[in-house]
């Protein structure tokens, strides 16, 4: 049994309500910092404990910390992304839902760290019931006294607030994020300023993912000494993992980082194989935005080593023979699979999702997909296929926020490693249609 | 994209209570900062105006917030939740993102077109259902689904759709 810290009782039954949570250990974290610790304690706890950003960029959440401006008089707030859209990617929601309390326990504790004293977790619109499952969380930990003023009369108050979307991926990107909480459109901003100086309302602001907030409790409560000696030297600690697409068990699981991906995928205690008996044809890692790898580099390295679930074993190899773990999103492919096909799909919804202020995005998107969509409906020729890599080369770097990267790094990848397949489609148009389980009628060319 | 010809007055009629739920949100942020409730509002007053924002129902919502209605427009267009032509008493929203459609979501979508009679994007003659896509809703482990009122139906079989139109049919279904 791998070790969880997350998950650990996610099946008592009535954990959802405070006193379950509390008789299951509940708050102890944020006994532990506001009485025995100052907020820069808990700053170098969670930057000791080697914690990365779990929402995808991985990004180390004790210096981005550290970072957050702090100019006297200026109120600084705390922003949990709970926007969870990116393709594959269902974890933030299975914690919220059946743990509501781990998350407010860990924003607790990160706003004592930071000094904001009003925190918000933005969550995606369509997650609308999750919403009431948090307010009344919530309610809850404002009657027992774990929010509101002078809490655990440690003189630090705090009021956490819930604010929903509307639909739209792009507002998972940070400054985004801080634009829809203001109430505008979801156009992310330039950087510099970044959030840490200027963000909500011009405030110093830190916005994190639920899972790195909820593994701030574990870390307080352990230690950062001990949360490293879990997982590996480079990939501290567990991480969710949201696997989907043919698996036998697809579903949310925490694992130890360093368990190979095999395990993983054939392991009993996670996903049990690929569905219907069928054999592995790719796998897509981290969520829609990373490299998509074949059937070869999935369970070994290029080098013949066993890949494994980290930061550093998933992107072993870079773009060329390696992915990336990104937001834990781990899509798997069976053989009868069209990656090509596939490739189309995240195309469409990258258009779809562009916010539309950045020209090569906004146009480049909706080109790659038109292209795609030629070449599955057996109306392409070979000179599209290159015409997607040099599309791809307009949109990359060329953006205001990753959402253009995260767009053509994916076709870059898909035709990297199985160019053979989109030529069969421009050579086999016939056969490519038939294949194309009802695309023409149902799927329209425009976005 | 936004109507243009108004026939009636589109604007919901919204109960104290409604009201009171309103304030309450726009207090959820700091004074000056009643903007940011804004998305919330348009969740519930699209309930309240029986699924969809018309124009009439967004300057009503920019009344509330003291804001132009251009800044109402602007939002309600950009987030794809939105509404902004009249729907079926029950919206069916599909996932048809990568996960879903390697798990059989085009076969679902192609189900309920062919039971209902209608295409992705239209409401069945009798005003009970609209069906649309979505693009992913963080739920890509449990498809083929369909988002219907405030829930998910996941796991999805001809047959489970089959029982779910009939419940909506049977108004045992929430709606919006
Ligand atoms: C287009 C785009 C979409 C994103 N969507 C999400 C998301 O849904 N959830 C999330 O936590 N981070 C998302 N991110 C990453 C955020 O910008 C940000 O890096 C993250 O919330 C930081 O939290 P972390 O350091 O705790 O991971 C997205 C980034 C981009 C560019
Ligand atoms: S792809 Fe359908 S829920 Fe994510």
């Amino acid at each position: 049994m791998g070790r969880k810290l997350l998950l650990e009782h996610i099946d008592v039954p009535g954990i959802e309500t405070f006193d379950v949570w509390r008789k299951h250990g509940g708050y102890l974290s944020v006994e532990k910092a506001l009485k025995n610790m100052s907020p820069d304690d808990v700053v170098n706890e969670v930057k000791n404990s080697g914690l990365r950003g779990r929402g995808g960029a991985g990004f180390p959440t004790g210096m981005k910390w550290s970072f957050l401006a702090k100019p006297e008089g200026v109120p600084r707030y705390l922003l949990c992304n709970a926007d969870e859209s990116e393709p594959g990617t269902f974890k933030d929601r299975y914690l919220m839902e059946k743990l509501p309390h781990l998350l407010i326990e860990g924003m607790i504790v990160s706003s004592y760290a930071l000094g904001a004293n009003l925190s918000y977790i933005y969550i995606r619109g369509e997650y609308m019931w999750i919403l009431e499952i948090l307010e009344k969380a919530i309610a809850e930990a404002y009657a027992k006294g774990f929010l509101g003023k002078n809490i655990l009369g440690s003189g630090f108050d705090l009021d956490l607030r819930v604010a929903p979307g509307g639909g739209a991926y792009i507002c998972g990107e940070e400054t985004a994020l801080i634009e829809s909480l203001e109430g505008k459109r979801g156009n992310p901003r330039m950087k510099p300023p970044f959030p840490a100086v200027k963000g909500l309302w011009g405030c110093p602001t830190v916005v994190n993912n639920v899972e790195s907030l909820a593994t701030v409790v574990p870390i307080i409560n352990m230690g950062a000494d001990e949360y490293v000696k879990i997982g590996t030297e480079k990939s501290a600690g567990t991480k969710l993992i949201s696997a989907c697409g043919n698996l036998v068990r697809p579903g949310v699981y925490e694992i130890e980082m360093g368990i190979s991906v095999e395990e993983f995928i054939y392991g009993d205690e996670w996903c049990r194989g690929i569905a219907n008996n069928k054999q592995i044809k790719a796998l897509i890692p981290g969520g829609s935005s990373v490299p998509i790898l074949p059937a070869h580099l999935i369970t070994k390295l290029a080098t013949g080593e066993d890949r494994l679930m980290s930061y550093e074993s998933l992107s072993e190899g870079g773009f060329a023979t390696g992915s990336m773990l990104g937001s834990g999103g781990f899509i798997v492919f069976d053989e009868d699979q069209s990656v090509v096909r596939n490739t189309w799909n995240f195309a469409r919804f990258y258009a779809h999702e562009s916010c539309g202020q950045c020209s090569p995005c906004r146009e480049g998107t909706g080109w790659m997909q038109r292209v795609l969509h030629r070449i599955v409906n057996g109306q392409g020729n070979m000179r599209d296929i290159d015409l997607l890599a040099d599309i791809n080369k307009k949109i990359e770097g060329n953006t205001i926020c990753p959402l253009g990267d995260a767009a053509a790094w994916p076709v870059a990848a898909a035709i990297r490693h199985f160019r053979e397949e989109f030529e069969w489609y421009v050579n086999h148009p016939e056969e490519a249609l038939k294949r194309n389980y009802g695309m023409l009628k149902n799927t329209p060319t425009t976005v | 994209m936004i109507k243009t010809v108004i026939t009636q007055q589109d604007r919901p009629v919204l109960s104290p209570e409604k009201m009171a739920e309103i304030q309450g949100v726009i207090q959820q942020f700091p004074e000056g900062k009643s903007k940011s409730a804004i998305l919330r509002i348009l969740h519930i007053v699209e309930r309240e105006a029986g699924g969809w924002l018309s124009p009439d129902t967004m300057d009503m919502v920019a009344e509330i917030l003291s804001i132009e209605p251009i800044e109402v427009y602007e939002v309600a267009t950009f987030y794809t939740m939105f509404n902004l032509n009249p729907v079926g008493k029950y919206v069916l929203e599909v996932c048809q993102t990568g996960p879903c459609m390697l798990v059989g979501s085009d076969q679902t979508i192609e189900y309920i077109e062919k039971t209902l009679d209608i295409k992705v994007g239209e409401t069945t003659a009798d005003g009970m259902f609209t069906l649309k896509t979505s693009e992913c809703l963080g739920a890509c482990g449990y498809g083929p689904l369909l988002k219907c009122g405030i829930h998910y139906h996941e796991h999805l079989t001809n047959d489970s759709i089959d029982t779910l139109l009939t419940a909506c049919r049977n108004g045992e279904v929430e709606k919006y």
